[in-house]
């Protein structure tokens, strides 16, 4: 006679078991997903808390109190896994640095999930390691979560929302407004590595490029630059739309326009090949582990030299300068001698035909 | 980048400027146009007229694919998607030229009314048939569009899918003839009879060129008078053949030149005339956005490949949609008008939202002038 284990539960076969609708259902087999697959990855104090919502301490920065600085991102990323990371630490590295170009230090995450029916809990498993490995690097937990799941065909594997909160303390102000002419425009790095990175493993479109996505939690860089105290007006990270669409962003908020150089915008020669052949720009190509620095002058080479100095920030280079101009355009004065608008992008960028 | 940065080194631009700012005649004007939207977009791109004398002015040519299909045919391959159901593939750029009632194949895609069409971007021709082959259920359609570079991949998919017996692929066949268009604009009254528009030479296409070869167009050199240099796309190749375009105007001569030797011979590309001549042939007329109707300008599918051919499969007859009365992309595309004499420029007409054919691929003028050069008409 077989004898009932009390509280014995199967555990989740997350190398050949799948997301069904049970996980979202509020039961047993929601429970275990998320406390074997989720929790165990990603707990903490907070998390393990097990409420509804976590109880954190009031933000400090430094032991003094300092103002909350909140941002929240939607990962929708295709493919989910792709050369140089995944849209597990893509979703944190892109929240966490939301919060922190705005010179704040981010402190915790909330994560929600939107599974789709037959996921394989292997590749789930995969995803939500990543994103515990990167929350751990940048020193960010993740203290809070939710988890969907919608039926086969309704979502297109995973969704990921991470939501971020920090803390920004008194006397650092950035901002996309506060721009001026004869500031420096500087970039931590080369441009359009992830945008690559990711077109290059796409189902209709393969190709053979030595390419990683350049994703990365840029708190620690950001931090560094903060504390040369030089005199920095905005700090923002070109991802959708690329340098292009950030640099116009903010001269739209600023009221000002901008002069780039073109020899100085650095580009790997495999990602200029890639966007060469493919007909596209890679000043529109996104990124996710580059940002743009914008800072007065006189502070530039000081924050130049602090920024090659860290891991992340080796390539970074002086691109150009804010000028005066009711226009507001961004401007590019070409290799070639040259000059021409870089504009917003009007919709995705298209393959040329001929 | 091998092979490319070559091609774009400033300081041989500037020297090459300095050499047409020598070599053009004092009290002379040169009008080029360069019939490649490839061309308009180097030139705009890098800014090029910045480094050209006030006295040498490039006229934008009609040779953008995009640019010159005309409402009527974007309008067909919608009406494939919306009330056919069939899965509907073209190239990037296509998905986003107005058509009939404010649609374009880009919202018919997201939907009207409740139907929407299953409307896929693809990169090749092996990428539509491929599609077919996984979707053996449903009727897949090309819808080609282009000159003679992206007439060979259409002809090879249709040889390709007879081969393997596909019988779910055709083909709405738009492919477009350079050598037509050049002639058209030639005997236009504005160049013709009028000259209202100054035509000096040609800055003849450089990857149509790799396929046709530099031979048919030794016939507008000697015919019209006109010399033509074939030149490749990076920015120091438009500037060698302005060079090549001013010696020749200087020196009387009428004569094709090939500037972009390193990839296009006399006879071009024979293979790929080949499998274009066994399964295309002439229509007799073909619409043109901005040139209208053009006898014998484009491709249709051979009756040998009737089967392939989705405006027989289907049944779909062209008809003719005239464009906004305001826009001006017909005058544009024919070099009698420039982008900012238009009304609709830059106000109702943006890449956002084109209104006109012109406005919607990088190589388009309007485009390529709005997204890179409107600075110029602001300061």
């Amino acid at each position: 006679m077989s004898e009932v284990k009390r509280g014995y539960v199967r555990p989740l076969d997350v190398k050949h078991g799948r997301v069904d609708m049970t996980h979202g259902s509020g039961g047993r087999s929601m429970v275990q997903l998320i406390s074997e697959l989720f929790a165990k990855h990603l707990g903490n104090e907070y998390l393990g808390q097990g409420n509804d919502g976590a109880v954190l301490p009031a933000p400090t920065f430094q032991g003094r109190p300092g103002r909350i600085v909140m941002s929240t991102d939607c990962h929708v990323v295709s493919p989910l896994f792709f050369p140089g990371g995944d849209i597990g630490c893509l979703s944190v590295h892109g929240t966490v640095n939301d919060v922190a170009v705005m010179g704040a230090t981010p402190l915790y995450l909330a994560a929600g999930f939107i599974l789709e029916e037959g996921f394989p809990l292997a590749d789930l498993a995969r995803i939500v390691e990543s994103m515990a490995h990167a929350a751990r690097e940048a020193g960010v937990p993740v203290v809070t979560g939710d988890t969907k799941v919608v039926e086969r065909g309704k979502g297109d594997g995973v969704f990921i929302t991470t939501t971020g909160v920090g803390v920004l303390p008194d006397g650092i102000e950035l901002g996309g407004s506060r721009a001026r002419p004869g500031d420096a425009i500087i970039i931590s790095g080369s441009l359009g590595d992830h945008g690559v990175a990711i077109m290059s493993k796409r189902e209709n479109l393969s190709f053979d490029a030595p390419i990683e996505s350049d994703t990365a939690a840029l708190n620690g860089l950001i931090a560094a630059m903060l504390a040369t105290g030089a005199d920095l007006h905005c700090l923002r990270d070109p991802t959708r739309g690329g340098l292009a669409a950030t640099l116009n962003e903010i001269a739209g908020q600023s009221g000002v326009g901008m002069m780039l150089h073109e020899k100085a915008i650095p580009v790997k020669q495999v990602v200029a090949a890639a966007c060469e052949f493919l007909g596209l720009d890679p000043l529109y190509v996104a990124n996710e582990g580059k940002l743009i620095a914008i800072c007065a002058s006189a502070d530039a080479e000081r924050l130049l030299a602090t920024m090659r100095a860290h891991p992340l920030g080796r390539e970074a280079a002086l691109i150009g300068e804010v000028i005066a101009d009711d226009h507001h355009f961004v401007q590019l004065t070409t290799s070639f001698g040259g000059r021409r608008i870089v504009d917003w992008l009007a919709g995705d960028q298209l393959p040329r035909i001929c | 980048m091998k092979y490319i940065d070559e091609f774009r080194d400033g300081e041989l631009a500037k020297n090459l400027a300095l050499s047409i700012c020598a070599e053009v005649q004092p009290g002379r004007n040169y009008s080029f146009m360069e019939f490649c939207g490839g061309h308009t977009h180097a030139i705009s791109r890098y800014g090029l007229s910045d480094l050209l004398p006030p006295t040498v002015r490039m006229v934008h040519g009609p040779g953008c694919p995009v640019c010159v299909l005309p409402i009527g045919r974007v309008d067909m391959a919608i009406n494939l998607a919306l009330d056919h159901g069939v899965i509907l593939c073209t190239y990037g750029d296509t998905l986003r030229i107005p058509a009939s009632g404010g649609l374009s194949l880009m919202k018919a895609k997201a939907g009207v009314g409740d139907k929407s069409g299953d409307i896929r971007m693809v990169y090749s021709t092996i990428d539509a048939l491929q599609i077919a082959r996984d979707n053996p259920a449903r009727e897949v359609v090309f819808f080609a569009i282009g000159f003679e570079t992206t007439t060979p991949p259409t002809a090879v998919a249709i040889q390709q899918a007879d081969a393997e017996g596909l019988k779910n692929f055709s083909v709405i066949c738009c492919h477009v003839l350079t050598p037509s268009a050049i002639s058209n604009i030639l005997e236009s009254p504005e160049v013709r009879q009028w000259g209202t528009v100054p035509l000096d030479g040609f800055i003849g296409p450089a990857h149509v060129s790799t396929v046709i070869g530099s031979r048919p167009y030794e016939f507008f050199a000697e015919e019209y008078r006109k010399p033509v240099v074939i030149a490749g796309f990076e920015p120091l190749d438009v500037m060698q053949a302005i060079l090549m375009l001013v010696r020749q105007v200087n020196e009387g001569r009428a004569e094709v030149e090939n500037e972009f030797a390193r990839a296009v011979s006399r006879d071009g590309n024979v293979k790929a005339q080949d499998r274009v001549a066994e399964v295309f042939e002439l229509r007799r007329e073909f619409e043109w956005r901005g040139l209208s109707v053009v006898p014998y300008s484009a491709l249709k599918i051979r009756q040998r490949y009737a089967a392939f051919d989705a405006e027989k499969r289907f049944n779909i007859e062209y008809r003719s949609v005239p464009d906004n009365k305001a826009c001006e992309c017909g005058a544009i595309l024919r070099g009698v008008k420039k982008p900012q004499d238009c009304k609709l420029f830059g106000t109702v007409c943006t890449p956002e939202n084109p209104i006109g054919s012109c406005m919607v691929s990088s190589e388009g003028a309007c485009a390529a002038h709005y997204s890179y050069g409107r600075y110029k008409d602001m300061h």
